[in-house]
């Protein structure tokens, strides 16, 4: 996923990032309510355990999260750390031993477990498409679970795969063995959307595709969750794909939370030691990649035509600073979609960002 | 039921017959042709029967048995040990066993045909069905399918080509056993066969003997035809 870094910042890996921030905590319904049609759901953890039988610590241990709905929110730790536990708790793929979990407020034992399941979207590593279907039939599993009649599950296939990046007409019809790895993963993400489900799983989904493809899958996956925002539980074990997916960040150790914060947060104060060790010695350099120049506070523009370094304010911060220090530069001018100076940033504001008292600095 | 010994080949209408036929050669294309309506046809549609009837019974026995086993249980060793057992017994001896039971009916014959088709049958279901992709199964789970849903939907469709694979030799097996049964006289290609034998007419023997290996090859051919329409996902690949 380090392709990222490298890769300028235009094209389908320009994200715009409002809303990741802490100080705005977005629901990430923003741009969804325009569309109104797409629900997400808030998802809470109540004190949850899960003890595996003939074991006798707790693989998952009294853990209390809550995702307000249309967040994505990524559990990350270790092997071992319950991570995935706790993720197939929630559409009980695997039984809780005490606590409770509610989607929208209401629990998930209250529900019939087919029923459950048809509500919440599952994406794994494996995929697991259907050889024998092909991606319409794949896609179409769950609405025709629902009952939906064959055209409106036709129509919906081609709305799908035309979001993930297929061809709606030419791919419809091909089989899983026709396609490739992230094209699997691609008509994976469409089959978990198709019935508008509120929630969606995804453990470790791009786990099993090669760097360059896995750095386009989250790209295109969080363009995707901007224009359909989903409640999304995303389990892996990159931390560097946790920051890039997670609106925020849940570090589990031994079935434990040890903390649940944003990205940047997390970035910028690890709770302790093992976070800090997980997040990596580079968590300041990581958290230049959180943040883009149009996050930031920036110092005004000299009239009249951009001068000297220039770049456009999707940019991360990672990629300024470097292409300051490449060019030797101690000013940016950073550019607005129209290509207008929008403000200047110096070498040193990076510097007073994460530093010390960067919170002071953000907020 | 009797047999005689012939002194020379009692060919049909010796009398007005070819050069090839007087002189019993291998194989006389002509009299084959000739005769083909009236010899062989109606042999042939009893065979195609027996077979139908073993592979259509013998399916049905073993695939139920495929779904019990498979669903768990203490069910599969004693099923497998029998359906092993069956298919040790010798042909010959298996058919003139059932005869003091089931008389010299068509009856015998299947019942033999039958057991011979329910080792592969079986087999070949219980291990389509658990080579079914783990992955598939946990999505199907994961959706909110039912059990049922799992095994219609997902399982039995997966397991299609290997069944498929197991038909197929059930069937060319049941074909080449069949004309055993004619020893005990419910027809078939087994019955000119055991006549040109006692009467030592070579064109017939050959003839039967090739239409019963002509009659495997098509109907192989046929299943695979039926296999491609009915899983053409085993065809698509990425070019």
């Amino acid at each position: 996923m380090n392709s990222s870094d490298s890769a300028h910042p235009t094209g389908p890996s320009a994200l715009p990032d409002g809303g990741r921030e802490p100080g705005s905590q977005s629901t990430g319904n923003g741009s969804g309510s325009a569309r109104g049609a797409h629900a997400a759901a808030e998802l809470t953890f109540q004190e949850v355990t899960k003890v595996y039988p003939g074991r006798k610590t707790p693989a998952v241990s009294n853990l209390a999260l809550d995702v307000p709905a249309g967040e994505i929110c990524v559990l990350i730790g270790p092997s071992g750390s319950g991570k995935t536990t706790a993720m197939q708790m929630v559409n009980r793929l695997i039984t809780m031993t005490s606590g409770d979990v509610t989607i929208d407020g209401r629990s998930i034992m209250s529900l019939d477990e087919t029923e459950l399941r048809r509500g919440i979207g599952y994406v794994f590593q494996q995929i697991g498409l259907f050889p024998h279907m092909t991606a319409e039939d794949n896609i179409g599993t769950v609405p025709r679970l629902l009952g939906w009649s064959k055209e409106r599950i036709r129509a919906r296939a081609k709305e799908l795969l035309e979001l993930v990046g297929l061809d709606p007409d030419d791919d419809l019809r091909r089989y899983p063995g026709e396609f490739s790895g992230g094209q699997r993963q691609r008509i994976g993400v469409a089959r978990a959307m198709a019935a508008d489900q509120p929630l969606m799983l995804m453990d470790e989904p791009f786990g099993a595709v090669d760097p360059i493809a896995r750095d386009r899958l989250q790209d295109d996956f969080l363009r995707l969750h901007k224009e359909v925002p989903k409640t999304v539980v995303f389990v892996t074990h990159d931390i560097d794909e946790a920051i890039k997916m997670g609106h925020r960040i849940a570090i589990l150790r031994d079935g434990e939370l040890v903390q649940y914060d944003t990205p940047d947060h997390i970035l910028a104060a690890p709770a302790n030691e093992f976070v800090a060790d997980f997040v990596g010695a580079d968590r300041g350099l990581k958290r230049l990649r959180v943040w883009r120049l149009g996050d930031l506070e920036l110092e005004p523009a000299a009239d009249g035509e951009p001068t000297g370094l220039t770049a456009p304010d999707d940019t991360s911060l990672r990629d300024a600073l470097s292409l300051m220090l490449v060019e030797g530069k101690e000013r940016l001018t950073v550019l607005d979609g129209e290509g207008r100076a929008k403000g200047t940033l110096a070498l040193e504001a990076i510097t007073r960002l994460i530093g010390p008292d960067e919170r002071a600095a953000k907020a | 039921m009797t047999f005689v010994i012939a002194q020379g080949p009692v060919i049909p209408e010796f009398e007005h017959a070819s050069d090839c036929i007087r002189q019993n050669k291998q194989f006389c294309a002509g009299w084959f042709v000739d005769n083909f309506d009236r010899v062989f046809v109606p042999r042939l549609v009893e065979h195609v029967e027996l077979t139908a009837i073993a592979v259509g019974i013998g399916f049905t026995i073993a695939f139920t048995a495929a779904l019990i086993a498979y669903s768990g249980g203490w069910f599969e060793t004693p099923f497998a040990i029998l359906a092993a057992f069956l298919y040790t017994i010798p042909s010959l001896a298996f058919f003139q066993l059932l005869v003091p039971i089931t008389g010299l009916t068509v009856t015998s014959a299947e019942i033999a045909l039958v057991s011979y088709t329910l080792l592969i049958l079986f087999r070949n279901t219980l291990t389509g069905l658990r080579e079914v992709p783990e992955d598939a199964r946990t999505a199907a789970l994961a959706m909110g399918l039912t059990k049922g849903q799992i095994l219609r939907r997902v399982e039995l469709p997966l397991a299609l080509p290997a069944i498929m694979a197991g038909i197929r030799i059930a069937t060319v097996t049941t074909i080449s056993l069949a004309t055993v049964a004619a020893f005990i006289g419910v027809g078939g290609l087994g019955q000119p066969i055991f006549n040109a034998i006692q009467s030592g007419f070579k064109t017939q023997f050959v003839a039967a003997g090739l239409l019963a290996v002509a009659l495997a090859l098509v109907a192989d051919a046929l299943l695979v035809l039926l296999q491609r329409w009915l899983a053409p996902w085993t065809r698509a690949r990425r070019a």
